[in-house]
């Protein structure tokens, strides 16, 4: 039964378990709300809760786990000499998952029976080509023990899930039986619905946990990986760039930082003034009509895609630099994808996120610091200067900081405006490229997945996460400090 | 009940600092100060006293054109300054203030140090001669605010982290660094302790010698207790206004009575 189903029965028990529950509940009393210890509804969402929450968690651990096991167990049966030279047990296992797949997808198109599916053997069908029919392409020719595997996994797979379904149905009917038998008037329904909700918020805090130790970890692995096949100081120090898919690549990570570094200023310097500035207008000098019009248009320009950015840099922003700064112009640029296009754009990508920060920031300046400088005879821009600027400024750090994490991270618009060259040079009108847009183009290759051309990927993302996590860690240093010399 | 009003207090008619006439204040459709006389006396303490919400600081803000930042704010009639309109278009609301200081009603050092926080007057309007003199301002402000002895080995600290009474003394201090003629209080005391509210008061006392002072105060004693003149309002009129022995002790207006035996709150 699929997946799905399972959990629309479970929710549908659950709505009949608070119409059940809260009827009984109401029925126990005589009607009489005020003889029972909570509210009617309180005893509905009890019974709900107990059959819902734990069959769903049932069915969420098993749907984790099963893989796991079900691989273990086929992976045993696999014999040694399944595997010839050159491959590993993990990537004939990955074959095995695929030929599973596509058996399960040839049924549900109708191109194979059951019985077929379970019983072909490699030695009188072609399974490549049968697959192949329904759209499953595999790599090489299937062999008796990988189909025999592969009949094995279905077959395994087939009775967990039937498993499943059984132990998540039970779990959730024992949940509302029970409930519903402990639904009398006395019965403190509140207090377990506090406590099932809580259990529920707990549950959730954890996933959003364990899903970022998850990613570091994956993260971390991997580029441990790349490092095994890829020497770490060649990585770090190497000032080449040019991967090649046939082995034997240049991965010196150097280039593209270079190129994330100035883009990422100039992006800076586009955006760090006009956005503070035109915070500044808004809070102090605009009127309320102004603020009301201005406020929200600088936000839609937060709401825009970067894949707009992106073209925007590539279709308008280029060829407008172009004719300024190319052959016909000051001559200095040679295509329309540079490093300044992509700055400047990602600069005016940055300008709400800085503005609307900068903003926030300065407001969250007590009227009494502005009221106390222009009592002594200041101007407002001597005000905004001296005392509402430096009152904000580890705020404002705070949000250059962010901004800059946004550019290092930024990829469509590099992709699209930067070019993709990776380059080591100081001069602003050629083509360079990121961290981020390389990690693209790692992954987007048909390179094997474990070689390290494309496991480099991964060592890019952990050196960009190290980066953006130390800008973090250093921003919140420096809003510390002055706030400790503030207060 | 009161500290008893000095009734004897001489009498004298001092120089007129402050003359409005006819001023009604708008916010918006509210209507804050309706047609407020009064002539504010050179060196002397004046106090506004009345319920809340009667307009005393929208009035106080007006005599230093402070209500010019808020945008719904409108002022009309005639306030001068030393026979001098401050309403009139060539005067710069930016110099008045220097002229005619203010403290606020909690205390409102900026993020700066002590000395910063003195030298911000001097240094915006460009009273310092040089260094020396910048100190010699700072000194003899925090000097006249009575909290030099206290201050005067951390004047690197941040003006934030002296106690409320202190740091409404450095406000003050502030304010008088820029040499203004007239100094306008919001109930420089209500956010501190007796301790420091005395001291506070003791200050005012002394600053009448050089300075037209105007207190706004919730409290009637502390009226009694600081000012010459005191001045009544209810609702956004001025209902009495004279001597602060007579007020206290003989007021004409049945309105000011009941506000003084705790009547109207
Ligand atoms: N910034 C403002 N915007 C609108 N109305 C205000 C503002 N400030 C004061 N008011 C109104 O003006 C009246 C007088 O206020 P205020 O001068 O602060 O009284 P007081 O200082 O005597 O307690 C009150 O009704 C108050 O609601
Ligand atoms: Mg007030």
């Amino acid at each position: 039964m699929p997946v799905l189903w399972l959990v629309l029965i479970v929710f549908a028990l659950g709505a009949l378990g608070f119409v059940l529950g809260r009827r009984r509940a109401l029925g126990g009393a005589g009607g009489d709300i005020r003889l029972l210890h909570s509210l009617p509804s309180y005893y509905g969402t009890n019974v709900a809760l107990l059959t819902v929450v734990p069959a769903l968690f049932l069915l969420g651990i098993w749907l984790l786990v099963q893989p796991i096991v079900v691989d273990a167990k086929v992976s045993a049966l696999l014999p040694d000499s399944a595997i010839s030279e050159g491959t590993t047990r993990d990537l004939v296992m990955s074959d095995v998952r695929r030929i599973a797949e596509g058996l399960d997808k040839a049924v549900a198109e109708g191109a194979m029976t059951h019985a077929q599916a379970r019983d072909i053997r490699a030695e009188f069908t072609d399974v490549r080509n049968r697959l192949g029919a329904v759209g499953v392409a595999l790599g090489s020719r299937v062999g008796a023990p990988e189909l025999f595997a592969a009949q094995r996994y279905r077959r395994i797979a087939g009775e967990g899930s039937l498993a499943m379904t059984g132990a998540v149905l039970a779990l959730a009917l024992g949940g509302f039986a029970l409930s519903l038998i402990r639904t009398t008037p006395s019965f403190r329904a509140r207090n377990s619905v506090e406590t099932g909700i809580r259990y529920v918020l707990i549950f959730a805090a954890t996933i959003a946990v364990l899903t970022t130790i998850g990613i570091v970890l994956s993260l971390v692995f991997n580029t441990i990986d790349f490092f095994r096949l890829y020497p770490a100081w060649d990585f770090f120090f190497g000032t080449t760039w040019s991967p090649s898919f046939g082995g034997g690549s240049d991965l010196g990570i150097l280039p593209l930082l270079w190129g994330t570094f100035y883009i990422s200023i100039i992006a800076l310097a586009v955006s760090v003034p006009i956005g503070l500035f035109a915070a500044i207008y808004l809070s102090e000098y605009a009127t309320p009509h102004v603020r009301a019009f201005a406020k929200p248009m600088i936000e839609v320009l937060a709401g825009i895609p970067t894949i707009v950015y992106g073209l925007f840099a590539l279709l308008t922003v280029g060829p407008l630099l172009l004719k300024v700064f190319g052959q016909d112009g000051v001559g200095l640029m040679q295509a329309g994808t540079a490093v300044v296009t992509a700055g400047l754009v990602m600069g005016i990508m940055l300008i709400p996120f800085v503005s609307s920060l900068s903003d926030d920031i300065i407001n969250a300046v007590p009227q009494s610091m502005r009221d106390g400088s222009l009592g002594l005879g200041a101007t407002r821009s001597e005000t905004v200067r001296q005392v509402v600027l430096p009152a904000a400024l580890p705020g404002i750090v705070g949000a250059i900081l962010l901004a800059a994490s946004r550019a290092i991270g930024e990829t469509m618009i590099v992709v699209l405006g930067a070019g993709a060259a990776a380059n080591l040079s100081l001069n602003p009108f050629e083509a360079m490229t990121t961290v981020t847009a390389k990690i693209v183009s790692q992954l987007t290759g048909d390179a094997d997945f474990a070689s390290p051309e494309a496991l480099v990927a991964f060592a890019l993302g952990m050196t960009l996460f190290v980066i953006t996590l130390g800008l973090n860690v250093f921003a919140l240093y420096i809003v510390r400090k002055y706030r400790e010399q503030y207060e | 009940m009161y500290d008893n009003p000095d009734l004897a207090r001489t009498t004298v008619t001092r120089d007129i600092k402050i003359a409005a006439h006819g001023c009604q204040v708008f916010y918006g459709d509210t209507h804050a100060i309706k047609d407020v006389d009064i002539d504010i006396e050179d060196k002397t303490v004046t106090a506004f006293i009345g319920p809340s919400g009667c307009g005393k600081s929208t009035f106080l803000r007006c005599l230093n054109r402070m209500n010019d930042t808020i945008d719904i704010c409108r002022v009309v009639g005639d306030i001068r300054l030393d026979g001098e309109d401050i309403y009139d278009k060539r005067v710069d609301p930016v110099q008045l203030r220097a002229k005619v200081g203010m403290v606020f009603q909690k205390p409102n050092p900026f993020p700066k140090s002590i000395y910063d926080n003195v030298a911000y007057g001097p240094r915006i309007h460009g009273l310092a001669r040089g260094k020396a003199d910048l100190d010699e301002i700072v000194e003899s402000s925090l000097r006249r605010a009575a909290i030099w002895e206290e201050v005067k080995d951390r004047l690197d600290a941040p003006g934030t982290g002296l106690s409320g009474g202190q740091q409404q003394r450095l406000c003050i201090a502030r304010a008088v660094a820029t040499e203004p003629e007239v100094l306008l209080m919001d109930e420089p005391c209500s956010a501190l302790d007796p301790i420091a509210t005395a001291q506070v008061e003791e200050l005012i006392d002394e600053l009448r010698s050089q300075y037209s002072v105007v207190i706004v105060t919730h409290s009637m004693q502390q009226a009694a207790r600081v000012s010459q003149k005191t001045a009544f309002f209810h609702l956004g009129s001025l209902v009495e206004y004279g001597e602060t022995g007579h007020i206290f002790t003989n007021p004409t207006d049945p309105r000011t009575e009941s506000y003084i035996t705790g009547r109207i709150g």
